[in-house]
């Protein structure tokens, strides 16, 4: 019977896989209608509030609550079709437990940092935070206030967030949560191409025959990416997948060939695929004669963790780890020569077979290759090289910037390329591309910005690793955390973050609509309003700006971010935050308020209320009596027009469901460098990396070296982190949302079935995970959705009840200062 | 041997002041820090998901829930939102070549498994053509698809659904 049934099972679903090709169109059945708004119901378009995809949802309001969610069939990117977690988007909003009163750590009426938290006014908050804050600008100056910012921040507030740290506060103290995920991306990107951001798009799904991840699970974290990518696979068979990582996952089921490498040997595969190319004589010679030049990086570059840790000690380049010198292709091709085909597979522990049929999709010049990645490569030491070294073997090949030709870094927030990278919250860059280091883009800022040369320092602030160092080490005393919740996120909470926050010489700031983890750790909690409770504009992964407007108000008391950094630059004086000999030359400047000099400046309060579109709420410009969003975006487009990065104008994108930029003459770019798509391209020349100034991009010549840190006898296993389908990130939105929370309650720890029986553990036990950093206790998983090889255990961090990065190491790669959550040693034991 | 070592570091220290991002920073020697300042008061662990446990410590984690298997289908918040799986899913092959959901959720088979059919929605390309069999961008169900546990709910949640042409609420 049973026999008879599994037999009919395989048949029919083998019978149905096959048919999916064929496409018989079945008559008769309409699309479904155009969906009808059911009473008073009136429905508008937002881009999602999770990953980097940026699917378009259509948002359904009924008396001033967001009661659906749908896909939007209008968006392009996704088409109708949402993942799981954007189906249950609109709960994200009515967890029970959204904050909506200030909370301050009170002692006998007054602010203590030992006492409890108690609801206060946001003028008594505002009160205690601007005393703080004072206190530290007295005694330090700007270099004692930080800032921790998000790539979940709309595009104005995180625009605002940086004109108020590095022009008002001067300091470069202000650093993303994006630093963990996208900021290997960004300096790949700057060293090939002297750009950021890729030059390709979603277009490419449906024009590639190869898709290779490396080291992604799309089909968890990027699943309606993964449905395009699906589409295509099952609509074409010559289509391949192959996918990479070190343990199998969900994006396995569509994998033609899989490889599990052992971890940090990507970098040698990544080299033997080089030289592979090269040896079978697959070089596009006329490509890379015209469009590309050689170098080799410093290598032994240190682990970014403190300068006096025994490892940057000992590391040859730990202070120049970014540095490289101008070789030849020739010079090139015999650095990649000892990474043959044996030694990837002696390294990676993977099949030659595997290897060799990877290396052939890319050496092969009509097979249109499309390498996808995300935490894999960027949360990795050597992640900027992993980075530059898929450029490498795309460069060498050709292929790029053509339609299916695409080396493409996907982001895991919804605004890490619109806010984080474009707008330059990061703690050494201004906007569009601009380096806080170079004067004459210090000077270009400040006069968009209408205010005194002189005002931006110089000098690179504390990214957002170092930011929990300095608050330990007593450096950074004034800090606000803004959208996000990096207690739980940043690593080694025991040995850095928990100390920095509870230091009794600091005082810390965390705007968040939920009490996360971080706002338990904080002195002040400020309630804020989150996603269509404010007019929002998110970049997603493919340059793609989207807008949306107010569709409701905000709880209680909660405010938008945008509405904190505006209302509290009201309490300062340029006299408090700026020295004064540089108010002694400007005189104009004396004593107005850094909201008068950074938002009443003609250009941020510009454009009047009226100029809000009928029909739509806007707290902050009832508030601050004109239109803030438009006036902020517009100022900051100044930044980018004519230079490359060229947004539309501020109306368009309230009709428009997104445009990539650069947007010339009404036309957004899809193909970045490539003339013909790109009107950046000078006519004749093909193909044009404009971001370095010959127009070449680079080929880096760049070795494997070893992780930070590697099982040993005494912590025998690797851990990797990262996440899950239903929840999003650190789960503070998720886990309130009952069917996520449902579906996926606690994090686990994924284990080999013999790893478990080794430790004389089963499925369920409780163990603890302990690293030489501190120790987590969870549970046992040896079935589910992973399979893991021996010796690697996985463990998500998106569970607040299990903090994983008590265990995790802080080490980063060294030139962009993310951390790889990817790699450390741990022992699990019976707990 | 401590003061060569020392003194052949001082160099290597003032290239890090003078370069690194990382290190620049490194004005004065590194003081001890602070003891923390301890927040472990009753009643002020607000993070509901720490189930009442102060972030420096660590309590045992709840038992593992296990998945609802009663075959109740779950009422839906509004048209369009996929309904949750109320059976177990274990050891179902989802790959290139085998879909086992879809053996009793394809239309043709639904009545015979007395399972929901997908939706017709399930059956249209990224470009609106109508399939004969799932559209492959719809091929991977778990992605909008997830079963539920019997994990006791931390935080409620107010959200309250569409109201219906009757008047009624859609939970």
């Amino acid at each position: 019977m049973s026999t008879t049934r599994r037999d009919f099972i395989r048949a029919s679903a083998v019978g149905a896989a096959a048919s999916v090709a064929g496409m018989p169109v079945r008559q008769g059945i309409a699309a479904p209608a155009a969906i009808a708004p059911p009473g008073d119901v009136k429905w508008s378009k937002a881009p999602c509030r999770f990953c980097g995809t940026g699917c378009g949802v259509s948002v359904g309001v009924q008396d001033g609550r967001v009661v659906a969610t749908l896909g939007d069939p209008e968006a392009e990117v996704n088409r109708g079709l949402n993942c799981v977690k954007g189906y249950f988007l609109s709960k994200i909003l009515y967890g029970g437990d959204r904050l909506t009163t200030p909370l301050l750590r009170k002692k006998d009426g007054q602010y203590s940092k030992d006492g409890d938290f108690e609801p206060v006014s946001w003028d008594e908050a505002f009160d205690v935070m601007t005393a703080q804050f004072k206190r530290v600008l007295k005694d330090k100056g700007g270099t004692g206030i930080g800032m921790a910012g998000s790539g979940q921040w709309t595009v104005w507030e995180g625009y605002a967030a940086s004109k108020l740290m590095k022009a008002g506060f001067r300091s470069n103290h202000i650093d993303p949560n994006a630093r963990h995920c996208m900021a290997s991306a960004v300096t790949g990107f700057m060293r090939t191409f002297g750009m950021d951001e890729p030059m390709g798009c979603y277009d490419d799904f449906e024009a590639a025959d190869a898709f290779v991840l490396w080291g992604s699970n799309m089909a968890e974290m990027h699943p309606i990416l993964w449905t395009r990518l699906t589409d295509r696979r099952l609509s074409n068979p010559h289509v391949r997948v192959a996918v990479l990582s070190t343990f199998e996952h969900r994006s396995f089921d569509l994998a033609d060939i899989p490889i599990i490498f052992k971890p940090q040997t990507d970098l040698v595969i990544l080299n033997y695929i080089a030289n592979h190319i090269i040896q079978e004589g697959k070089v596009n010679t006329d490509f890379v004669g015209k469009h590309v030049n050689f170098k080799q990086g410093n290598d032994d570059i240190g682990y970014g963790l403190r300068p006096d840790h025994p490892l940057e000690v000992k590391a040859k380049n730990a202070r120049d780890p970014s540095g490289g010198r101008p070789i030849s292709f020739e010079e090139f091709a015999a650095f990649v020569e000892p990474y043959t085909l044996d030694h990837a597979a002696e390294m990676s522990g993977v099949e030659r077979g595997f290897l060799r049929r990877l290396a052939d999709l890319y050496a092969d010049p009509k097979t249109k290759v499309m390498s996808l990645w995300t935490m894999g490569f960027n949360q990795h030491t050597r992640g900027t090289w992993a980075n530059n070294m898929v450029y490498n073997i795309h460069l060498l090949t050709g292929k790029i910037a053509t339609p299916g030709n695409s080396p493409f870094s996907l982001t895991g927030q919804p605004s890490a390329c619109g806010t984080a990278r474009e707008v330059g919250t990061f703690s050494h860059r201004l906007p569009a591309d601009l380096l806080v280091e170079n004067p004459e883009h210090r000077k270009h800022a400040e006069e968009i910005w209408k205010i005194p040369n002189g005002v931006i320092v110089g000098k690179p602030g504390y990214h957002i690793v170092e930011q929990n160092r300095m608050l330990k080490d007593g450096k950074l005393n004034a800090y606000w955390v803004m959208a996000n919740n990096n207690m739980q996120a940043a690593a080694n909470l025991y040995g850095e973050g928990y100390p920095g926050y509870r230091n009794p010489d600091n005082f810390i700031v965390v705007s968040d609509p939920y009490p996360t983890v971080t706002a338990q750790a904080a002195d002040l909690i400020l309630p804020t309003a989150m996603w269509v409770e404010k007019e929002g504009a998110y970049g997603n992964a493919e340059r793609r700006t989207q807008f949306w407007h107010q569709l409701v108000s905000a709880p209680g008391e909660a405010r938008s971010d945008l509405w904190q950094l505006m209302e509290f630059s009201k309490r300062f004086t340029t006299d408090e935050c700026w020295p004064a000999a540089l108010l002694e030359a400007n005189p104009a400047f004396k004593g107005k308020t850094l909201f008068q000099v950074l938002f009443a400046n003609g250009n941020v309060d510009r454009f009047p209320p009226s100029d809000i579109e009928p029909g739509f709420a806007n707290d902050e410009a009832q508030a601050f009596g004109f239109y803030p969003q438009k006036g902020l975006f517009e100022e900051y487009a100044v930044f980018g027009r004519g230079h490359g990065h060229d947004l539309a104008p501020f109306d368009d994108y309230h009709r428009a469901r997104g445009l990539r930029w650069p947007v010339v003459n009404g036309q957004e770019t899809r193909w970045r460098y490539r003339e013909g798509t790109d009107p950046y391209v000078a006519p004749g020349a093909d193909f044009q990396f404009y971001g370095n100034k010959d127009g070449r991009a680079v080929i880096w010549a760049l070795p494997y070296e070893p992780p930070a840190e590697s099982p040993d006898e005494d912590f025998d296993m690797w851990l990797v982190t990262g996440r899950v389908l239903e929840h999003w990130h650190s789960g503070s939105m998720t886990m309130r949302v009952p069917e996520l929370y449902k579906a996926f309650p606690a994090a686990v720890v994924f284990m080999h079935p013999d790893d478990a029986r080794a430790r004389g553990l089963k499925r369920g036990d409780e163990v603890k995970v302990i690293s030489r950093r501190g120790e987590m206790r969870s549970r046992v998983e040896t079935r589910g959705r992973n399979r893991m090889p021996v010796g690697l255990v996985f463990v998500p961090w998106f569970d607040a009840g299990q903090l994983i990065n008590k265990t995790t190491l802080d080490a980063t790669c060294p030139i962009s200062k993310q951390t790889d959550f990817k790699k450390c040693a741990v022992k699990v034991v019976m707990a | 041997m401590t003061a060569a070592v020392r003194r052949s570091a001082w160099p290597l220290l003032v290239a890090a002041l003078l370069s690194a991002c990382g290190s620049r920073h490194e004005e004065t020697p590194r003081r001890a820090p602070s003891e923390p300042v301890v927040i472990t008061g009753a009643g002020q662990q607000i993070d509901a998901i720490r189930r009442g446990v102060p972030i420096d410590r660590e309590a045992t984690p709840p038992l593992m829930a296990r998945v609802e298997n009663f075959d109740q289908r779950r009422p839906v918040n509004y048209e369009m939102q996929p309904p949750t799986i109320p059976h177990a899913i274990d050891n179902y092959q989802l790959t290139v070549n085998t879909n086992r959901c879809m053996l009793c959720h394809t239309a043709s088979n639904a009545a015979r498994f007395q399972a929901p059919p997908v939706s017709e929605a399930h059956y249209l390309t990224r470009d609106g053509a109508v399939l004969e069999q799932i559209s492959p961008r719809r091929y991977f169900c778990v992605q909008c698809h997830v079963v539920q546990t019997d994990a006791p709910q931390l935080v409620p949640n107010g959200f309250r659904g569409l109201e219906t042409a009757t008047g009624e609420t859609m939970k």
